[in-house]
């Protein structure tokens, strides 16, 4: 076997150039609120304070499903008729629910303003409000405790959404790198992975003896990684436009990789970040190689189960377009529809060029038209999320439950097979129930 | 402006698509931001919906504010109706909507829609979820049953004509309504009373508009159908009955109720063939069960009625009552005071939580919060009510109301306490290894699971619905004395009386024999004889002679 995966564009040059269906109806998504049911856990001494609804609220807690066991570090603080009556001042109101939540949770190192839909509407200015509560709590000798604000809001954000505009929102607050020429290139992963994978790519890089690899976010707020012109910004997941933006801003430079789902998509991935720090190609090699075989291993079983299936997505996380190509290029899967709720065209520049040519891309989203497509292609497995799932499956469809895959540890090496494995097991559940 | 963690109840807008939901022909056009579709999935995965709820989302977004969200609805009601054909057309705002006040009642008015179209105007602001699911219902019922011509009297019910009634207010999402009208169904055919309509669970559009035909209503869930009933009673010359048949005692009062309303002589009818549970309760091995601490929150009817079961016909001491539904709270508190307590009336989760801990039961019977709450606190706990959870919709038949009803709560009320002489054996052996308080009784799986996951298997690793938990719809804490440290932890300080008094080694190891469900209570009495006494230092003696002086 040759140890490097070759990276020829797909024939006919992929999608680069793919026409894209746009669609324009209901969406079937959640909306950037949703981000913090993950982030609350990656910030440990962060808490997350969304300024709305009762819906709000209700998002929440049926997203994150009502058992958490720990109180959980997110609240929200409910806007009812008085505050919209103006009989109370909403950011006197906001200053009380803060010291009432402060008191409570005195571990509290950074505290984010979540905007909502119904804040957002009645333009209640959340960054005035989180300036004044930072001074105020300096004042009162509380220095330690940051406070910022971001919008999870529907009528702005889609899902994964909310986690770009929460650490856009950090990027400000990160330190300055020393600048100086002869400083050594930094590498800095953005986006939030699960600790355990954090790790093992922390361990990669180890062996690789490359140099400086930090993680955005950090798992505490008192460990924000430096930013400058010596940065090289290296994505770890694919919805954080306004992130990168912003990092960029502050003189990071981005690599250009696709994203690291799948043996291929994790070493092309590590590559990128091992030459931005000139690791020479054998000492990569030498340090990737026993990971990439069993990621390799691992991908043989449910490759038999998988290839040639045809699987079709519905828009939810951003994540459609590196798992299409990791599906179809690792796994020998059809894809027929690639649904993403936004399509990052330049973020997305290696996995579109990977991407076999042929299939549909598909932003946005009518639910009705696109539940017509999909019936009417009737693939082997459907990609979609839990208000979908269940109906599908009454339908006769084989589905995949879309948020898993964002709630599981599903990048690097030694998850690839797991990776694998989401798709496979609906597939093999049926098989053994019809049996 | 309200600090939440968790809500006992959505917006009212989710009581509305329990109404839609839970009817055969019904669609709502639900003006809304992208991420409102949540809701769906409250029906698909929690009730394992084969169907998805019968709503369409106009997802307007932040670009669409400047210019015609207006029309957006209108393409969206209209392609709804195109689309799925419904019989009845329900419109409304979600809370944000609300805010930017396009009219969809008006909208849809003028979109000239060849169907009945029930506009909302549900304040999120202002009300929740089962206020919503009322609302609505109550609307749907008004515009499609409407009142008979003014004079125009009930013509009386020919004669060999069966009596006839209306089982009101089992909805999508609702508390074991699937199996309690099935159940309760059952009892009225036991008693020769036809059903005309059950509402709006099952009902389409033409079903609502035989509303009136019917000589009486049954009120099954007051929190979703009292308005409606009460409009029919008005208008149409409907009575409907006002006890909810769940427990025993309630029961036979409900039967006796319906043979009233229905004209017929019921004496016979209830020969309670199928009610194990008063025999179960007056069993010796139930001897166990006299006495026992218990706690109960949940919605207005479902709480009162589960503290009338546990206080008359489980003989346990109720020691906590309340419940989060505001609208509903004058019948609680009648009932707590029936059991000389103070109502709980709050929907905050943290109130109830210092509320459960003060009163130390020795049970909890409340919703999926309580059960979370009992979780922590180390004490057992079965759900009574709503909020519901995948759990909560169970394979098997497993009602509240009625005989079979009665039977299911003496089952699952009973089953996570320790059973009567194993409860003996423990306190006699506490020294014992295996044998200690913090084992788990014998018949309920050892759950060694954590309490937290951990944090290394971030990020988020809840589900977003079906926990698996093999716990069937009991929860049993996991009584590890971790959980009570953390327990501890957590809790709201606990109310102390100051004292001077010091407990001896000997006293404080005592202290540890007492059954940890009543050791704070012990420790606080004895600390208050100490104080009243003037004694300083706190002997084994001391509590004993504590216990003597509070047990006169």
């Amino acid at each position: 076997m040759s140890p490097v995966i070759p990276l020829h564009p797909a024939a006919e040059g992929g999608c680069t150039s793919a026409p894209v269906l746009r669609e324009r109806g209901q969406r079937e998504v959640f909306c950037g609120l949703t981000g913090i049911v993950w982030l609350h856990r990656k910030i440990q001494d962060a808490f997350f304070l969304v300024v709305g609804s009762r819906t709000c609220a209700h998002l929440l807690q049926s997203a994150a499903g009502v058992m958490i066991f720990a109180e959980p570090r997110f609240a929200t603080a409910i806007i009812d008729e008085r505050d919209l009556a103006g009989l109370a001042d909403a950011q006197d109101e906001l200053d009380r629910v803060v010291r009432q939540l402060l008191s409570r949770r005195p571990e509290i190192k950074l505290l984010f303003l979540v905007g909502s839909c119904p804040s957002e509407v009645i333009k209640l200015d959340l960054s005035r409000a989180a300036q004044r509560l930072s001074q105020r709590l300096v004042a009162e000798g509380q220095p330690d405790v940051r406070v910022l604000n971001y919008s999870g809001s529907g009528i702005e954000t889609t899902f994964t959404q909310g986690e770009d505009a929460c650490l856009a929102s950090l990027v400000p607050e990160l330190p300055a790198a020393p600048a100086t020429a002869a400083a050594v290139p930094q590498v800095m992963i953005v986006g939030t992975l699960a600790d355990v994978v954090e790790d093992q790519f922390r361990r990669l890089f180890t062996a690789m003896g490359a140099g400086e690899v930090v993680f955005f976010p950090p798992r505490r707020a008192g460990e924000l990684p430096p930013v400058g012109p010596n940065t090289r910004l290296l994505l770890a997941q694919p919805f954080l436009a306004d992130t990168a933006r912003a990092l960029e801003a502050r003189g990071a430079q981005r690599l250009v990789a696709p994203f690291p789902l799948g043996a291929e998509g994790t070493e092309a991935w590590l590559r990128t970040a091992a030459q931005a720090l000139a690791v020479p190609d054998d000492r990569i090699e030498r340090a990737i190689a026993p990971a990439r075989a069993r990621a390799q291993q691992a991908l043989a079983a449910p490759r038999r189960l998988l290839e040639g299936k045809r699987i079709f997505f519905f828009p939810d996380s951003q994540l459609e377009l590196p798992l299409a190509r990791f599906l179809a290029r690792e796994l020998g899967m059809v894809l027929t529809e690639v649904g993403t709720p936004y399509l990052h065209r330049a973020h997305m520049a290696a996995e579109l060029a990977l991407l076999p040519a042929g299939i549909t891309l598909s932003e946005g989203q009518d639910v009705e038209r696109q539940l017509d497509r999909c019936r009417a292609l009737q693939p082997d497995l459907v990609v979609c999320g839990l208000g979908l799932a269940n109906p599908l499956e009454a339908e006769g469809l084989t589905t995949k439950w879309a948020i898993e895959l964002v709630f599981s540890p599903i990048q690097g090496f030694e998850q690839a097979g797991d990776l694998a494995e989401l798709f496979a097991r609906p597939l093999r559940r049926r098989q053994k129930l019809a049996a | 402006m309200q600090l939440t963690l968790w809500t006992y109840e959505g917006p009212p807008h989710v009581g509305a698509m329990r109404i839609a939901a839970a009817m055969s022909d019904v669609h709502y056009v639900l003006h809304a931001p992208q991420g409102d579709t949540y809701a769906d999935l409250l029906f698909t995965m929690i009730q394992r919906s084969d169907r998805r709820p019968p709503v369409t989302y106009t997802t307007f977004q932040a670009r669409d504010l400047g210019g015609d969200t207006a029309e957006l609805f209108k393409t969206a009601a209209r392609d709804a109706v195109e689309r799925f054909r419904p019989a009845a057309l329900l419109v409304g705002a979600s809370c944000t909507a609300e805010l930017i006040q396009d009219d969809p009642g008006g909208l849809a008015q003028a979109l000239n829609l060849d169907l009945p179209v029930v506009a909302l105007e549900l304040p999120s602001y202002q009300r929740k979820e089962n206020w919503g699911a009322a609302e609505t219902f109550y609307q749907l019922v008004r515009a499609l049953c409407p009142a008979p011509a003014a004079g125009a009297a009930r013509p009386p019910r020919a004669a060999g004509q069966r009596p006839r009634c209306n089982l009101l207010g089992a909805t999508a999402l609702g508390f074991r309504h699937r199996d309690d009208v099935t159940e309760v169904m059952h009892l009225l055919a036991e008693l020769g009373v036809d059903v005309n309509v059950c509402a709006p669970l099952g009902a389409s559009v033409a079903d609502l508009r035989r509303l009136g035909e019917a000589d009486f209503n049954v009120l099954l869930y007051p929190e979703i159908a009292e308005t409606a009933a009460t409009w029919l009673k008005r208008h149409h010359g409907q009575p409907h009955t006002t006890v909810v048949p769940i427990g025993m005692g309630a029961t036979r009062e409900f039967v006796a109720e319906v043979a009233a309303l229905a004209g017929l002589d019921a004496s016979a009818v209830l020969g309670e063939s199928g009610a194990r549970s008063p025999w179960y309760a007056r069993s010796v091995d139930s001897t166990y069960l006299t006495g026992k601490r218990v706690f109960v929150f949940g919605d207005a009817s479902h709480a009162i009625a589960a503290a009338r079961v546990a206080a008359r016909e489980l003989g346990f001491e109720v020691v906590g009552l309340g419940t989060y539904s505001r609208e509903f709270a004058r019948g609680v508190r009648d009932a707590a005071r029936s059991y000389g307590l103070e109502a709980l009336i709050s929907d905050d989760y943290l109130e109830v939580e210092a509320a459960i801990t003060a009163a130390q039961p020795e049970l909890v019977l409340g919703t999926q919060m309580e059960r979370h709450i009992a979780k922590r606190l180390g004490i057992p706990c079965a759900v009574i009510s709503a909020p519901v959870h995948v759990q909560d919709f169970p394979a098997r038949y497993s009602p509240q109301m009625g005989l079979e009803g009665a039977n299911v709560l003496f089952d699952t009320w009973v089953h996570p306490l320790m059973m009567g002489l194993e409860e003996h054996l423990l306190t006699m052996f506490k020294g014992d290894v295996e044998f200690h308080e913090d084992a788990a009784p014998s018949h309920l799986p050892q759950t060694n699971r954590p309490q937290a996951r951990p944090q290394a298997a971030t990020p988020a690793p809840e589900p977003a619905t079906p926990e698996p938990e093999g716990d069937g719809d009991v929860a049993v804490a996991p009584p590890l004395p971790q959980a009570q440290a953390q327990a501890q932890a957590q809790v709201p300080p606990q109310i102390t009386v100051p004292t001077e008094a010091r407990w001896d080694t000997e006293a404080e190891r005592e202290l540890k024999k007492i059954p940890f469900f009543v050791r704070g209570k012990a420790r606080r009495n004895t600390e208050r004889f100490a104080l009243e006494q003037g004694l300083s230092t706190i002997t084994v003696e001391t509590l004993y002679d504590a216990k003597a002086h509070f047990s006169r």
